[in-house]
Formats: structure tokens, C-alpha cells, sequence
């Protein structure tokens, strides 16, 4: 608690300073100049902010892609206020979201500070657990597919060696979604496990070894010193998962094409399906932009809320 | 860090951005690069009618001084690449097209050349073609396409030893179709195969139903953009025919997953694992390729799509893919020899009856006795003459109304038969779709 309300009252007092305060004149100097910027600035404004400022524009329009676009001012905008596939879009990506998250994270953290350690088998069974990184995600999908085929696949062969009947995995509508969430894990974790792997190889041992001498057993050490410590990657992970839940895009579209029904249809599938199928670009455009919207402002308010931006050291006194 | 992005940068950015464009700018506005001296053909991708349509190619280029690129692309790309490409420098010359609502978009925005006036100097080609094919293409009275390959009406395809092995008759009416289903499953055997992980499958039934019951001015209405079209009673009852067949199992459970891309449905009625499986004609060719001892052994069975009693529809009537099509984009550099190629080619004995050879029925007058000699002769005379005693031959919904509504119907039908909508919600949310 005293740990949380330090935190909280330093938070206030730097708030309350201005912006340019805490950098000294000297210090400003020496930084390299804008020139440096340069290359990113443009790259960055090329790809990533001119695009957004065309798709704003093409979201005030009408356009099938044939043609010059037509002005139609709020309209789509009024559309997504009354599109039903808009409220399910976003309930089935928040629960895509957090049940990916709940999933993920456990395993990436366990499985990293494990692969962190000095086990034996240990750099064998990392490379293993690391394969699915090396694998498009087009083909991820497409195996997972052709391995849960209902009349086909594993769980079909399974049960009838078993002589049961074949579980209807990804042709049910309450389970395709936790289906598509035990996929996207698989698909992830060995990611963010890398990222938990370098995080907990970079905790002084000197922190394990007091621990040690002060009677704490493995849980106790993991609770009090590995998780405090990798509170700055956790957030980062998290971060990317949850800024990546938002973009889930393929995976779904390949697995499950969104059904069945609109079961799965997360609200990037949405916007394709609208752009790409149904050649409604100006929609798409709105949708898009949405999209642009809340992913920016959750990682605004993950990166704020978790204390990440104001880069504390968590090794003082080390 | 963020607060130091002045006004200033951000002008900076805006003017990056603007120097960006130009330079992108410049990039296309130059003479178009690929095969400027080429007629550029874009067709979809098929193992079977690709070369038949490559010989042809190699035959017209011998006496022309243009040469004809063809470039294949399979189904959902072509259809993007298509929709970025016409209008700018890289438009082909030649594009295939479904007709209907696909084909009215780019005749609506201007990009397809009429054929009426080529066709009024050769009358012969116009005429060899079936009429109700024909006009698939045809847009405020004017041609903007020829027919390319076979017709693809959609019929229901049983499998006789699962039937013989249930004493069943083939249906002929909905009521007979609900007993088979439920004969079926007392045997333990799915009754319909359905690849539900896409809509078009699914809506084969309801654009049938809807035929059956309340005839083609149903969908003609649906196409006119009237509104309230889709309020009309007989979708909402089709609908309804869907969602009592998803009741009473006809399809088992998990068909919303099955796929039509591996041709898993094909598998499930040539192992009789299922009994029955509604498709277009191309599925005949499908098991050929896939099963050929099921055809060959005479396993495969075919009927027309069932009666509805009382149903206001022929009974005779038709829904599928009457034809694809070829077109020729307007204000291309080749507009002249391609109109020639296909003038040429698609109406001619060669091009026809290499296309008989691989399986087509193609929608031309009077080639019933060069079907009945072919390798496939009975189920192409069965489709040659059901088209032939159709008084309609319906598009299918997806391609007969424009991209966005066609995109709404094939996922507002798969909520239907996964039941997260009821017959009422689908009318509601194809009346707002509309």
C-alpha cells in the first residue's frame, strides 16, 4: 500500500512541474539534432500518417473503389452508430481480448522465467516451445484448420477410434471463439516467452540470493522478486497482446472466416469483409479509423495506468 | 517527450507527407509498364478450362498482329484486384465477370465497352447463344459480355447406394425431402451434406425455397433495389423451409465448420457419410476428380432442387450460374481485337467443343447430340435439357446484387442456419442491408 501511494504522490508532484522543467540547458544541447529525425519522421508520415489522414478522408465518402469517391459527409459515421455488428463486433473482440490475455500471459511468464534458468533440457525444450514463431501465420491457421476438420481431422479420428461422438469444435458458436483464442495462444506464447526469457535472465542474482537467506522458498521468490521485477515487461507484453487482439486479422479469417454465423467476426474482420468483400470502402474507412481510435487510446491508458512512461528505474539501490 | 512535438513539426510532418504523395504521385501517373503491347486477358484459375482457353489463344495470335497475355487468379483476389485495377493504367483488356450486380458496377462507372454494335456485324455469334444466358449480361439493354463457360445450374446430387441401402427414392417435393431426412437419421447417416463455413452454400437452399415459392419477380424486386423487397412473404417463408431443415438435423451439427474449399461436403456424400449434397453442376467434376470410382460405378445420382406445394414458382425453374462471362474494358488501347478475339473464339466449334471435352455445358443452341456423345453425356444432357425447359435461370443472390448486399445475404443466411437469427431477424437485417 505505502509502495502504491509513493508511487501515486511522485506521479501527482511530476504532473505538476512543466514540461520543459527537468531538462537542463546543458543536457539539451548535447542531444543530437532533428535532422536525425528525418528518415523515421518521413517513413512514419508516409506509411503510417498519411494513410490514416486518406482513410478519414475516405470515411466522409461513398466508394465501391471504381471510380472517384463520392462526398457523403456524416453518412457512414451514421451508419456505425446503428450497425448491430458493431456492438457484437466489439463485445466478441473485448472477450477475445481478455480471454486471450488471461491465456497468454500465465504461460509466457511461467514458460519464460523457466526458460530463463539453468535447467537441463532446458535450450532442447525452449527451441521446441519457440517453433510455432518460425511459422507463417497464414500457415498456422490453415494446418489448425485442416487438423480440426469435423469430419476429418484429429478430434473426428479420435473419436471414432474411441467410439464416441466427433466434439463440434469450430462449427459450434459458443466454443469456435475459445477454439480460435486456444490457436491464437499457441501461435503467441512463444513470443511473448522470449520476451519473459530476456527479461528474467537480466534480474541480479544478488536479489535471489538475499531472498535466500532471508528464508524465502522458489514460490516466494517468484512472487517477491521475479514479478516485481518483471513488472515493466509484463506491461509490455500485455500491451502487445492486447494492442494485437485488436488486429487479429488472419488467424480468424483463415480458421473461421468470422462465423460460424458472426460467432468470431471481431470487428477487424468487420472492416475487411465491409473494404474487401462488400467493396463499401467508405464504411470500411470509418470502421477503420474506429479502430485506429480505441487501439491508440488503450495503449495510452495501458502505458499510463501501469506507470510504464514514466521509465522508473526498478533497480534503485542496486 | 510527446509534449516537445510542436506546432512546428507537425507542419514539418504534414509537408513530408505532402512531398511523399507527389512522389508516389509520379509513380503511376506514367505510361502503363506491363504488357502496354498485349491484349491482357484476366480469367479465374481452372485446371480444365485455362488450356482449352490457352490453345484458342495460340490460335488467334497466328494471325493477329496484337498477341493475347492471359493471366489466371483465383477466386476472392480476382475479384479485388479486379476492383483496384479497372479505371487505372494497369485494367486488363479482357476481364472475366459473373454478370449481374458484379457486372453492373463496372458498367455503371462507365468501364465496360457495349458489344452491340460488334455484334450486329457478326449475327451469328449473338445467335448461337441461348437468349435467357445471354441476357445475364445485358444492362439497360445494352450487351456487355459474352458467355465463356458452361452453365452451372445447382441440383441436388444423392448417392445410390445409400439410398438403395435405405429403400429411398430420390425427393421430388419438400415433404419428401423432410421423410428422407428423417430416414436418414434413424440410419445414423447425415441426410444433407452442407460446407456451412461459407454462406453461398447455405443460401443455395433459401434462393430456391424463395423460387419455389414465390417465383422470380421475388428477386427481381430484390435486384431493382425496391424498397421493402426483402419484406416480401415468400423470403421470410423460404427462410423459414431453411431453419425447419436445420431443426430436423438434415445437416447434423457441425456443418457450419465444414468447408467447400477442400471439398470436404464431396467426400462426405461419396463415402456416404451423407446421403444428399445441393451444389452446382461443377460438383460432377468435382467427384470425377476426387472420387472417380464413385462416378464411374454410377454411385452418383442427380435430381432437380425439390417442389414446394403450393408455391407460386415454376417447379422447372433454375437457380445457379446460367454462365461466366467475358468482357472488354472500354477505352483500352485494344478494344477493337479484343472485341474480335472474343467474337472469334467463344462461339466457335473449337472453343465449343473443347469445352464439352472437359465436362462444360455451354449455353450454346443445339449442341444436345454433341452432349449426348461426350464422356459425361448423361449428366450433361440432364442439365442441358433442365436449363433448356427452364422458363427462368436465376442468378445466384451473391452475384446478382451488388457486392455489398451479396456480402450481407451470405453472412445474415449463415446466422440463419446457426440460428442466431430467426426468419423475422433475417428479413429485418436484409431490409436494413438493402
Amino acid at each position: 500500500m505505502s509502495t502504491g501511494s509513493a508511487i501515486l504522490s511522485r506521479g501527482s508532484r511530476r504532473r505538476d512541474r512543466s514540461p520543459a522543467g527537468g531538462v537542463g540547458s546543458a543536457a539539451y544541447r548535447q542531444r543530437p539534432g532533428l535532422g536525425w529525425l528525418a528518415p523515421a519522421a518521413v517513413l512514419f508520415a508516409v506509411f503510417a500518417l498519411l494513410p490514416i489522414v486518406v482513410v478519414a478522408y475516405l470515411s466522409l465518402t461513398e466508394w465501391n473503389g471504381l471510380g472517384a469517391p463520392h462526398w457523403a459527409g456524416l453518412a457512414n459515421w451514421r451508419t456505425l452508430l446503428h450497425d448491430s455488428e458493431i456492438p457484437h463486433g466489439i463485445r466478441i473482440t473485448v472477450l477475445l481480448t481478455v480471454v486471450s490475455w488471461l491465456v497468454q500471459t500465465p504461460l509466457a511468464l511461467l514458460l519464460g522465467v523457466w526458460s530463463a534458468g539453468p535447467q537441463r533440457h532446458r535450450a532442447v525444450l525452449s527451441a521446441v516451445f519457440f517453433l510455432p514463431l518460425l511459422l507463417s501465420l497464414a500457415a498456422i491457421a490453415l494446418s489448425w484448420q485442416a487438423l480440426l476438420d469435423p469430419n476429418f481431422g484429429v478430434p473426428a479420428a479420435l473419436a471414432s477410434a474411441l467410439h464416441v461422438p466427433a466434439p463440434n469444435l469450430l462449427g459450434d458458436p459458443h466454443r469456435a471463439l475459445y477454439v480460435v483464442v486456444a490457436v491464437l495462444a499457441w501461435q503467441w506464447v512463444p513470443f511473448h516467452t522470449l520476451i519473459y526469457q530476456g527479461a528474467a535472465r537480466q534480474i541480479p542474482t544478488q536479489l535471489y540470493e538475499a531472498a535466500a537467506l532471508d528464508g524465502a522458498t522458489r514460490a516466494r521468490q517468484f512472487v517477491s522478486v521475479t514479478l516485481p521485477q518483471l513488472r515493466h515487461t509484463i506491461v509490455a507484453s500485455s500491451v502487445l497482446m492486447i494492442i494485437g487482439s485488436l488486429t487479429y486479422f488472419e488467424t480468424i479469417l483463415l480458421l473461421t472466416g468470422g462465423g460460424p454465423g458472426d460467432a468470431t467476426e471481431v470487428l477487424p474482420l468487420h472492416m475487411y469483409r465491409t473494404g474487401f468483400v462488400g467493396f463499401d470502402m467508405g464504411y470500411a474507412s470509418a470502421l477503420a479509423l474506429l479502430l485506429v481510435v480505441v487501439g491508440a487510446g488503450l495503449s495510452v491508458l495501458i502505458v499510463r495506468a501501469s506507470g510504464f512512461a514514466r521509465m522508473d528505474s526498478d533497480r534503485e539501490g542496486l | 517527450m510527446t509534449m516537445r512535438m510542436t506546432r512546428r513539426s507537425v507542419l514539418g510532418l504534414a509537408g513530408a507527407a505532402a512531398a511523399g504523395l507527389t512522389v508516389a504521385g509520379c509513380g503511376t501517373s506514367g505510361p502503363a509498364g506491363r504488357g502496354g503491347g498485349a491484349i491482357q486477358l484476366w480469367v479465374l484459375q481452372s485446371d480444365t478450362e485455362n488450356p482449352v482457353l490457352k490453345k484458342r489463344i495460340d490460335a488467334f495470335d497466328k494471325h493477329s498482329s496484337v498477341k493475347v497475355a492471359m493471366t489466371t487468379y483465383v477466386n476472392d483476389p480476382y475479384k479485388q484486384k479486379l476492383q483496384v485495377a479497372m479505371g487505372s493504367p494497369n485494367a486488363p483488356d479482357i476481364f472475366f465477370n459473373w454478370g449481374g450486380g458484379n457486372l453492373a458496377q463496372f458498367v455503371d462507372a462507365g468501364q465496360v465497352q457495349p458489344l452491340d454494335a460488334a455484334l450486329a456485324d457478326h449475327p451469328a455469334v449473338a445467335k448461337a447463344f441461348l437468349p435467357s444466358v445471354l441476357a445475364g449480361a445485358t444492362l439497360g439493354g445494352k450487351r456487355y459480355g459474352l458467355p465463356m463457360s458452361g452453365m452451372q445450374p445447382e441440383v441436388l446430387f444423392y448417392n445410390k447406394t445409400v439410398f438403395d441401402a435405405a429403400g429411398a427414392k430420390p425427393p421430388a417435393s419438400y415433404s419428401d425431402l423432410l421423410k428422407l431426412v428423417d430416414t436418414f437419421k434413424r440410419k445414423g447417416i447425415t441426410p444433407i451434406a452442407l460446407a456451412g463455413a461459407q454462406g453461398w452454400t447455405e443460401l443455395i437452399y433459401l434462393m430456391y425455397f424463395t423460387d419455389r415459392i414465390g417465383g422470380p419477380d421475388v428477386v427481381d424486386a430484390l435486384v431493382a433495389k425496391k424498397p421493402g423487397a426483402w419484406r416480401h412473404p415468400a423470403i421470410r417463408a423460404a427462410a423459414e423451409h431453411c431453419v425447419e431443415l436445420v431443426e430436423r438435423g438434415a445437416f447434423g451439427t457441425n456443418y457450419p465448420s465444414v468447408s467447400s474449399d477442400n471439398q470436404a461436403a464431396s467426400k462426405l456424400l461419396a463415402t456416404g457419410k451423407c446421403a444428399m449434397h445441393v451444389m452446382g453442376s461443377w460438383e460432377y467434376q468435382t467427384q470425377v476428380a476426387s472420387s472417380p470410382k464413385f462416378v464411374s460405378g454410377h454411385q452418383l445420382g442427380w435430381v432437380p432442387f425439390p417442389s414446394v406445394p403450393g408455391g407460386k414458382g415454376d417447379a422447372k425453374n433454375v437457380v445457379g450460374v446460367p454462365t461466366n462471362y467475358f468482357s472488354v474494358v472500354k477505352g483500352g488501347k485494344h478494344v477493337e481485337q479484343a472485341t474480335r478475339f472474343l467474337l472469334d473464339t467463344l462461339a466457335g466449334d473449337p472453343y465449343v467443343d473443347a469445352m464439352i471435352g472437359i465436362g462444360e455445358i455451354p449455353p450454346v443452341n443445339g449442341i444436345k447430340p454433341k452432349l449426348a456423345a461426350s464422356k459425361a453425356a448423361d449428366f450433361a444432357t440432364f442439365c442441358y435439357d433442365l436449363v433448356s425447359a427452364a422458363p427462368h435461370f436465376q442468378l445466384a443472390w451473391d452475384q446478382a446484387l451488388s457486392p455489398s448486399v451479396g456480402t450481407a445475404v451470405n453472412t445474415n443466411v449463415q446466422k440463419l442456419f446457426v440460428k442466431q437469427l430467426d426468419p423475422a431477424g433475417f428479413v429485418k437485417a436484409m431490409d436494413a442491408a438493402a
